[in-house]
C-alpha cells in the first residue's frame, strides 16, 4: 500500500481558471487498484458546494473519456487522451522477490535494495497520479467539455459510479471498431482537402505522430540504460577492507567506494528526471497527437458524408424523386461538417500553442536538472580527488 | 572510421600521462607527445634490504627443468643476489613504448608486428635509444624463458598477455572492423605494460634474454610458444600434473608469515576477480547507453524536422545535437573505464596468479627436500640392516656402495634445505616489493580514472549550458 498526500506538478502547461479548478489531492495504492481523491473548487452554480472531493478509480476515468468520444456533439474537439492504466505489476514483483530473498542477504543489503525498490514504486505512483490529474485539468480547461454533465457527475457524485470495466464482448467490439476506423481512416485521409489549413494539418500530424512515437520509444530505452546495475561500489568497498593490510590503502578504497555509491545515486536521479521531463512529455504528446488525428478523421468522415449527400441530391434532382429527403439530408451533413470544421480549426491552433508551451517548459527544466546533477557529480568527484591526492 | 587512429587521438587529448618526466636525465631526449602507459610513475631506487648474509653461490643448473635448452648458463655463474646488489650506481630510468602495429603476411600465417622502442640512460644498456620490431610470440617466448628460469626460485615473473585465438584469427583473416581494431589496441597496450613491469624488476631487467629482446634486431623464432606445438602440449601436461601434486602436498608450515600471506593472496585474488567482473559490466553498460543515446539523438532530430513551430523545431534539433555529443562522451568514458580500470584489474588478477605460483613452488621445494630426507633415512636403515646380511664377502662392497649413496643423499638434503631457505627468503623480498610498488599502481590509476570522470562531467556541463538558452528561446 502507498499513500500520497501532496499535489504534484502538472507536466502540461494549462491555464488555471478560478471558476473551475480540479486536482487530485490524495491517492491510495492498494493491492490491485488505485484510489484517487478528486478535489474540486468551483464558483459555478451547477454544483451544490464550492469545494468538495470524491474518490474515483481508473475505470471511472476511462468511462468519462469514452463518453466524450461517443458524444456526437464533441466530434469537433480534440478529446483529451485517457490516462494509461496504473501498472505496478513489475514493481510489485520485484518487491516480492526481494522479500523472498531476504534470508540470503545481509541486513544492510536488504535495507538498501528495499529503499531503492520503494523509491521506484513511489515514482511510478507519482506518475500515474500526474497523468490522471492532467486529464481532468484538460477537461476542466476546455470551454465546452467543462460543462459536460457526465463530467460534473464524475466530480460531484460521491457514490461509486458503478462503472464496470468492459467485458470480453465489449472489448471485441472495440477491437473491431478500431479496425474499421483505421481502414476507413486511410480512405478518408486519401481525400484531398480544398482547405489549405486542414490539408497542411493532416500531413503534419501524420508525420509528427509517427516521429513522436519513435522518439518516445527511443527515449524510454535510453533512460532505462541510464540505470546502472553494476555492483561496482559494493565490490570496491569489500576490496578496500582487504587492502587494510597494505598501509593506508584501505582508507583510500573506502573513500572511492563511497564516492561511487554517491555518484550512482545521482545517476539514478538523472534517469528519473529525464524520465519525467522528456519521456513522459513525449508519451503525452503521442497520445494527444493521436487525439488530434482522430479529430481530423471525424472531420474527414463528415466531409465525405457531405460530398456523398451532395451527389445524392444531384441524383435525386435528376430523377426528380425523393428530392426533399435528399435536401434535408444534405443540409444536415453540411451543418455537421461546418460545425466540426469551425471548432476543429481552433482546437488545432490551441493544440499547437499547448504543445509549444509544454515542450518549452519541459526542455528548460530538463536542461536545468541535467546541469544541477552534473555540477553535483563534479563537486563530489573533485572533493574526493582532493582528499585522495592529499593522502598520497 | 579508422578506429586505431581514433583511440590514439582520445588518449592524446585526454592527456593521460602516467610517466612522470622528472626522472628523465638530461641524456634522454624528451618525447614530444605524451605516451600512455599504465605503470606507476614512482621511481624509487631499488634498494636491497640490509646487508646480505653470506651465501654460497647457487648454481641453478641443478634446478633447470629439462625444458630449458637455450644456453645462457654463463649468466648463472654469479649469484642472483650479487646481481641485484650490483646496480652500478644506476637508478631505474627506463621507458618502453610498444607502437605501430602492422600486419605482416596474409591469411592464416599472417601476424601482427609491433615496434618496441626503449629509451634509457642506464649504463647496462648499450644505447640510449633502441627500436626493434617484435611479434606476439616473441613476447611469449621471452616470458617463457624468464618463467622457467626464475619462477621456481621464488621470483614473481610478470605474466605475459594472454593468447586469443578468436581475436587473432579475425585480424589474420583481414576483418577490418571495430572489434578487431579494438583487439589490436588492447593487445598493444597490454604488451607495453608487460614489458614495463618486467624491466622494473631488478633481477629480470639484467637478464640477458631481456636485453636481447629489447636490443637485438633479430630474434630466433620462439616456436615452442605455439599452443599446439610439442612444447605447448608438454606445458599443458605439466600444468595438470602440478595441479594434482599440489593437492597431495601437505606442508607443515612452520612460518606463520607464509600461512598468513598465502591466505591474503587467496582473498585478494577472489575479490579482484569480482571487481574486474563488475568493471567489465560497467563498460558494457556504458556502451549500451551510448548506442541508445545515439539512437535517441537521431529520433529527436527527425522530430525536430517535422515540428512546424520554427523555434521549437530549432530547439529540438539542438537537443539532438547535445545528445549526439553526449553519446560520444559515453563512448570515450567507456574507453577510460576499460583502459584505465578494467585492463589493470585483469593484469592484477594474472599477477596474483604468478604470486600464488611462487608460493606453490616453495611448497614443491619443501616437498622435494622432505622426500630426499625420507630417502636418506631409508638408506640409513638399509645400511644398519646390512650388518645382518649373510654374505660376508659381498658385505664390504654393499657397505661401500651404500655409504656412497648415503653421502650423496646427505649432500642433496643439505642442498634441499638451502634451496628451501633461499626460496623462502626470495619470496619474502618479492612479496614486500609487490606490496610496495604494485599496490601504489592502484592509487595512481584510480586517481587518473577519477580525473577522467571529472572531465566527462565538465564536458556535460558545457553542453547543457549551451542548450539552455536555446530552450528558453522557444516562444
Amino acid at each position: 500500500q502507498a499513500k500520497l498526500g501532496s499535489p504534484r506538478a502538472v507536466n502540461v502547461d494549462l491555464q488555471t481558471d478560478a471558476t473551475l479548478q480540479v486536482d487530485i489531492s490524495d491517492a491510495l495504492s492498494e493491492r490491485d487498484k488505485v484510489k484517487f481523491t478528486v478535489h474540486t473548487k468551483s464558483t459555478l452554480p451547477n454544483f451544490k458546494q464550492n469545494e468538495f472531493s470524491v474518490v474515483r478509480q481508473h475505470e471511472e476515468f476511462i468511462w468519462l473519456h469514452d463518453s466524450f468520444v461517443e458524444n456526437e456533439e464533441y466530434a469537433g474537439y480534440i478529446i483529451p487522451p485517457a490516462p494509461p492504466r496504473p501498472d505496478f505489476d513489475a514493481s510489485r514483483e520485484k518487491l516480492q522477490k526481494l522479500g523472498e530473498g531476504e534470508g540470503s542477504m545481509t541486513k544492510e543489503e536488504f535495507t538498501k535494495m528495499k529503499q531503492e525498490l520503494e523509491a521506484e514504486y513511489l515514482a511510478i505512483f507519482k506518475k500515474t497520479v500526474a497523468m490522471h490529474e492532467v486529464f481532468l485539468c484538460r477537461v476542466a480547461a476546455h470551454p465546452v467539455l467543462r460543462k459536460d454533465l457526465n463530467f460534473h457527475v464524475f466530480l460531484e457524485y460521491n457514490q461509486d459510479l458503478s462503472v464496470r470495466g468492459k467485458n470480453k464482448r465489449e472489448k471485441m467490439e472495440d477491437f473491431f471498431k478500431n479496425v474499421v476506423k483505421s481502414a476507413d481512416g486511410v480512405l478518408v485521409a486519401g481525400v484531398k482537402d480544398v482547405d489549405d489549413f486542414f490539408e497542411h494539418e493532416k500531413t503534419f500530424l501524420l508525420e509528427y505522430h509517427n516521429r513522436v512515437k519513435d522518439a518516445s520509444a527511443k527515449s524510454d530505452r535510453m533512460i532505462r540504460s541510464h540505470k546502472s546495475k553494476s555492483p561496482l561500489s559494493h565490490n570496491l568497498h569489500v576490496l578496500g577492507k582487504l587492502f587494510a593490510i597494505y598501509m593506508d590503502l584501505n582508507q583510500f578504497f573506502l573513500k572511492v567506494s563511497e564516492l561511487f555509491e554517491k555518484t550512482r545515486k545521482i545517476e539514478a536521479r538523472v534517469a528519473a528526471d529525464e524520465d519525467l521531463k522528456l519521456a513522459d512529455l513525449l508519451k503525452y504528446y503521442l497520445r494527444e497527437s493521436q487525439a488530434a488525428k482522430d479529430l481530423l478523421y471525424r472531420r474527414g468522415r463528415a466531409l465525405v458524408d457531405y460530398e456523398n449527400a451532395n451527389k445524392a441530391l444531384d441524383r435525386a434532382r435528376a430523377k426528380n424523386k425523393d428530392v426533399l429527403q435528399a435536401e434535408t439530408s444534405q443540409q444536415v451533413c453540411c451543418q455537421k461538417f461546418e460545425k466540426i470544421s469551425e471548432s476543429a480549426k481552433q482546437e488545432l491552433i490551441d493544440f499547437k500553442t499547448r504543445r509549444v508551451a509544454a515542450f518549452r517548459k519541459n526542455l528548460v527544466e530538463l536542461a536545468e536538472l541535467e546541469l544541477k546533477h552534473a555540477k553535483g557529480n563534479l563537486q563530489l568527484l573533485q572533493s574526493c580527488l582532493g582528499v585522495l591526492k592529499g593522502d598520497t | 572510421m579508422d578506429l586505431s587512429k581514433k583511440t590514439f587521438h582520445w588518449m592524446m587529448t585526454q592527456r593521460i600521462c602516467l610517466q612522470e618526466t622528472a626522472c628523465y636525465t638530461n641524456a634522454v631526449t624528451q618525447e614530444a607527445t605524451e605516451e600512455v602507459s599504465l605503470d606507476s610513475p614512482e621511481r624509487e631506487p631499488i634498494l636491497s634490504d640490509g646487508p646480505s648474509p653470506a651465501i654460497t653461490p647457487v648454481t641453478p643448473t641443478a634446478m633447470l627443468t629439462p625444458r630449458m635448452g637455450l644456453g645462457t648458463a654463463e649468466m648463472f655463474e654469479r649469484s642472483l643476489d650479487e646481481i641485484e646488489e650490483d646496480d652500478s650506481g644506476d637508478t631505474f630510468d627506463m621507458h618502453i613504448a610498444v607502437s605501430d602495429p602492422e600486419k605482416v603476411g596474409d591469411g592464416m600465417n599472417a601476424y601482427m608486428g609491433y615496434k618496441v622502442t626503449t629509451k634509457t640512460s642506464m649504463t647496462i644498456f648499450s644505447k640510449n635509444e633502441t627500436t626493434v620490431r617484435r611479434r606476439f610470440s616473441d613476447f611469449l617466448g621471452l616470458h617463457s624463458k624468464l618463467a622457467s628460469r626464475y619462477l621456481h626460485i621464488g621470483y614473481i615473473v610478470p605474466p605475459a598477455p594472454e593468447k586469443s585465438i578468436v581475436g587473432m584469427t579475425k585480424v589474420k583473416v583481414g576483418k577490418e572492423d571495430l572489434s578487431s581494431a579494438e583487439f589490436v589496441e588492447k593487445r598493444r597496450s597490454a604488451l607495453e605494460r608487460y614489458l614495463m613491469r618486467t624491466v622494473k624488476h631488478p633481477i629480470l631487467l639484467k637478464d640477458p634474454d631481456v636485453m636481447m629482446f629489447l636490443e637485438s634486431s633479430e630474434l630466433p623464432r620462439a616456436v615452442s610458444t605455439q599452443a599446439l606445438s610439442g612444447a605447448g602440449i608438454l606445458r599443458m601436461v605439466n600444468k595438470a600434473a602440478d595441479a594434482v601434486n599440489k593437492m597431495t602436498i601437505k606442508m607443515n608450515e612452520s612460518d606463520a608469515w607464509f600461512e598468513e600471506k598465502h591466505q591474503q593472496f587467496e582473498n585478494l585474488d577472489l575479490q579482484l576477480r569480482k571487481l574486474h567482473a563488475s568493471v567489465e559490466c560497467l563498460v558494457c553498460h556504458r556502451k549500451e547507453l551510448s548506442v541508445n543515446t545515439a539512437s535517441f539523438a537521431k529520433s529527436a532530430a527527425m522530430l525536430g524536422n517535422s515540428e512546424d513551430h520554427t523555434a521549437l523545431s530549432r530547439a529540438l534539433s539542438q537537443l539532438a545535437e547535445v545528445e549526439e555529443k553526449i553519446d560520444q562522451l559515453h563512448q570515450d568514458q567507456a574507453y577510460a573505464d576499460f583502459y584505465l580500470f578494467s585492463e589493470l584489474l585483469g593484469d592484477y588478477v594474472r599477477l596474483i596468479t604468478a604470486v600464488k605460483g611462487v608460493f606453490d613452488h616453495r611448497m614443491k621445494t619443501w616437498s622435494k627436500w622432505q622426500d630426499t630426507q625420507l630417502l636418506l633415512q631409508k638408506k640409513r636403515e638399509a645400511e644398519s640392516k646390512l650388518q645382518f646380511a649373510n654374505k660376508p664377502d659381498k658385505l664390504q662392497q654393499a657397505q661401500d656402495e651404500i655409504k656412497e649413496e648415503i653421502e650423496e643423499l646427505e649432500g642433496k638434503v643439505q642442498q634441499g634445505e638451502k634451496d628451501f631457505e633461499l626460496i623462502s627468503k626470495t619470496i619474502r623480498k618479492e612479496v614486500s616489493r609487490f606490496e610496495k610498488e604494485r599496490v601504489k599502481d592502484f592509487k595512481v590509476v584510480i586517481i587518473k580514472y577519477l580525473e577522467s570522470l571529472v572531465q566527462t562531467q565538465q564536458q556535460l556541463i558545457k553542453y547543457w549550458e549551451a542548450f539552455l538558452p536555446e530552450a528558453k528561446a522557444i516562444a
